[in-house]
């Protein structure tokens, strides 16, 4: 009684911590609304004061809420509510970014839908899809996902009861801010890391207090052993710290303008910008999501992780290589040789790790290949590992100095981060996201398993059309290039060559609707099942007791 | 030592993470800071003009660099389509970088001088007016905005912070440099040609009236790749 006194009374202190500062933020939020140099500070000044505002009022309400005992959570048992909030805040982002996709790809097939208007234009709305579908759905995802995870396999509730949300709505904020910063023009030009940078300085607090709380989770665990899916996760959520903070160093023009100059300059910031790049991919889209594979294949298979071994060697040679991989973006650059060569021979080792994770994700499924005939679910998940056994063999092979000459700036790139990003982060995610609606909102299955067997093929059909015209165009366009005449000249000019990408370019964009559709048919029946109906024709009879 | 230390004490796992996922970027990434063959020592390269500064920050604004490399690859097909191959010294103050990864359009490092002011308003303006079968988007806007230069100084002054090595007399007249570069018969002619050797002086938008970020852009082009002479610069005088 008296620790539950006492910790009632931390709580009461942190809200009141909690609301202050955001009431601080709030006043400093107006001043920039008002003071700020450019109209995209101003804007994002509006922006963060409504957020903060609403931040104080959502404090005293779950304060309120929790008196009056209305609150949903069970303060004994986890905490789901943040991550019922991810799930849905994963499916919204996911449709977004997925469509932003669809639209870029047809502005290449028809460069009419550009409409010259800036916030419409090519340049401004790519970084918008990449952000969208890579931090605002695999974020979601990988946030939501670990909350869960690291709660179950730790057997402890969520570290915080503010701190889970502020990680939740702190990282919807900073998604905002970069989604709508790029569409006024605001961008570093870093690929992947293009939020300008007092959005990464957001994005840094609410990615340090993210690892207090996964940590803190595993401080209180009552289980002997941290599970191997929370290494992964753990690797991912330091190490991307990491890559964010050096990859972002820039120094604002003044503290009310949303223009800053990055630390480092041409090669040196070449070099660092796909070290952090290229491990966005290894860290982000990798091993968070081998997090999710390490519980949610086990768990949905009803099998045991295949080789304990594996998963260890696997874990510290896939983090060790990975960070070496980023060069590979850089062959025949300015970048010194000798880094171009380290690139490219750490990232052929690097099939061998990822190899293992896939064997170790397949293999799971012995004595369990049936499920693969009955449970659509299980499908898509174990389709996801064989796209991420193919672009993790597609990728060393692109490493090589030889294969790059002709697939760099080619669309051949285009297609094998879509393999990975469709086929990997894509299905896993869908797959993650199908067992958690039922566990969570606490029903007994999905709504209908025959719409997530439409998910799968509809997506993957996309996937194939995606991937196949994207390598026949990349191929297509650097043998274009390097093609030489009888005489000894160049063959095509360069207009040429993009002439030859239309028919590519729709059967890319048909892909891609495709897969849009079929998020949408998971969006829907992941609702229906949230809601706790059950397609009628899919009823299990109810079981009769004989007479 | 056995695995199981890792898997029952968080911290020791969160530093043999840190200690194993900084090994690779230390020993790829540290050396170009000190290995003084990284940037070939060359004439001809300085800083951006405050116009030319500010046409940069546009190209960087619009995401120019979704679809255009800058960085021409020692590739024999390259450096017959598009000039001699990049060196290091010819971005060594691009902060940030703009070497792309991706060739919708074509290569722009040295786009600078290949094509005349007049092409490069109609293909802003109109792309495929100039190129048919062009798929780049249009920017007619960029024509008709006034470009915002007031207080370019603090653009100089966050890149000097940075290491761009301005001086405090380019600093000081960096909006009247900014002018100057677009009027070949202002007061300031001299005194702007001696801050930045060699910059291309003229009215970039054929709109003498007003000041646009099309001016900018233009100025920005037109420049790519010029600063270095290939015809004195030799390679083997970097060879070690």
């Amino acid at each position: 009684m008296i620790s539950a006194q006492r910790s009632d009374y931390a709580v009461a202190v942190a809200e009141l911590a909690t609301a202050a500062a955001l009431v601080l933020a709030t006043v400093l939020s107006i001043f920039l609304a008002a003071g700020g140099d450019d109209p995209v500070m101003r804007f994002h000044g509006y922006i963060m004061a409504a957020a903060a505002g609403l931040g104080v009022f959502a404090v005293f309400n779950k304060r309120f809420n929790r008196r009056e005992g209305v609150s949903r959570d069970d303060p004994a048992g986890y905490n789901d509510e943040v991550i019922r909030a991810g799930v849905i805040a994963s499916m919204f982002w996911g449709i977004a970014g997925f469509a932003a996709g669809l639209y870029i790809a047809l502005e290449l097939a028809f460069p009419g839908l550009n409409f010259d208007l800036p916030w419409l234009n090519f340049g401004r709305l790519r970084p918008l899809h990449t952000s969208a579908v890579i931090f605002a759905f695999g974020g979601n995802v990988l946030i939501a996902t670990s909350f869960y995870v690291v709660q179950r396999t730790c057997k402890a509730r969520l570290a915080g009861e503010i701190a889970p949300w502020f990680v939740f709505w702190g990282y919807q904020l900073f998604l905002v801010l970069a989604a709508t910063g790029y569409l006024l023009g605001a961008t570093q030009s870093k690929e992947y890391a293009e939020p300008e940078w007092y959005a990464d300085l957001w994005l840094t607090i609410v990615w340090v207090v993210y690892l207090l709380v996964f940590l803190g989770t595993i401080w209180r665990r009552r289980e002997s052993h941290i599970f191997v899916a929370n290494w992964f996760y753990l690797a991912f959520i330091v190490t991307i710290a990491m890559l964010h903070i050096v990859n972002n160093l820039a120094v604002p023009v003044s503290l009310t303008s949303s223009k800053s100059y990055v630390l480092f300059a041409g090669v040196q910031d070449a070099m660092t910008q796909w070290w952090y790049g290229h491990n966005a991919v290894g860290f982000f889209l990798t091993a968070g999501f081998l997090g999710i594979m390490y519980y949610f294949v086990p768990k949905r298979a009803e099998r045991p992780i295949y080789s304990y071994r594996l998963s260890i060697i696997h874990f510290w040679a896939l983090i060790f290589l990975y960070i070496w991989a980023g060069p590979h973006h850089l062959h025949y650059t300015a970048l010194p040789d000798w880094a171009q060569t380290l690139g490219m021979t750490f990232s052929i080792m690097l099939w061998m790790p990822s190899w293992g994770g896939m064997i170790n994700g397949l293999m799971t499924l012995s004595g369990a290949w049936d499920k693969l005939r009955t449970d659509p679910v299980v499908r898509m998940l174990v389709v996801s590992v064989a796209f991420y056994g193919m672009s993790t063999f597609e990728g060393p092979l692109m490493s090589i100095k030889a294969v790059n000459s002709l697939s760099h700036y080619t669309d051949w790139t285009i297609g094998h981060v879509h393999s990975g990003a469709l086929g990997w982060v894509g299905f896993v995610s869908f797959g993650a996201l199908y067992c958690l609606v039922p566990w969570l909102w606490k029903r007994e299955g999905l709504y209908s398993l025959k719409l997530v067997g439409w998910h799968f093929w509809i997506s993957t059909l996309g996937i194939l059309l995606y991937i196949t015209a994207m390598w026949v165009s990349g191929i297509m366009q650097g043998l274009m290039w390097r093609a030489y005449d009888s005489f000894g000249f160049l063959e095509y000019s360069f207009v040429e060559s993009v002439e030859a990408m239309h028919p590519f370019y729709l059967v890319r964009a048909l892909g891609g609707a495709l897969y849009v559709a079929g998020a949408l048919i998971m969006a829907y029946n992941l609702w229906r099942t949230a809601r706790g109906d059950v397609r009628a024709s899919e009823m299990t009879p109810a079981v009769v007791p004989a007479q | 030592m056995k695995h199981e230390v890792f898997e029952k004490n968080s911290i020791l796992l969160l530093i043999g993470v840190l200690i194993v996922v900084s090994i690779g970027g230390i020993v790829e990434i540290a050396p170009l800071f000190y290995l003084e063959n990284t940037v070939e020592k060359v004439e001809g390269v300085r800083p951006y003009t405050p116009l030319e500064l500010k046409g940069r920050n546009i190209y960087v604004r619009e995401g120019c660099y979704t679809c255009h490399s800058q960085m021409i690859r020692s590739l024999r097909d390259e450096v017959e389509r598009y000039g001699h191959y990049s060196l290091a010294a010819e971005s060594m103050y691009d902060h940030p970088f703009q070497w792309g990864s991706k060739r919708t359009g074509p290569d722009l490092a040295r786009v600078g001088g290949k094509y005349s002011d007049e092409w490069h308003r109609e293909h802003m303006i109109d792309p495929r007016s100039v190129v048919p079968e062009s798929i780049m988007p249009g920017y007619p806007f960029l024509a008709q905005t006034e470009l915002d230069y007031k207080d370019v100084a603090r653009d100089l002054m966050a890149n000097r912070a940075v290491g761009v090595p301005y001086t405090d007399d380019q600093i000081a007249n960096a909006a009247a440099d900014l002018e100057a570069q677009l009027d070949p018969f202002s007061d300031n002619y001299d005194a702007f040609l001696e801050r930045y050797p060699g910059a291309n002086v003229r009215d970039f938008d054929g709109n003498p009236d007003m000041i646009s970020e099309l001016d900018a852009l233009i100025a920005y082009l037109q420049m790519l790749g010029s600063l270095v002479d290939f015809d004195v610069y030799k390679a083997e005088d970097f060879y070690r």
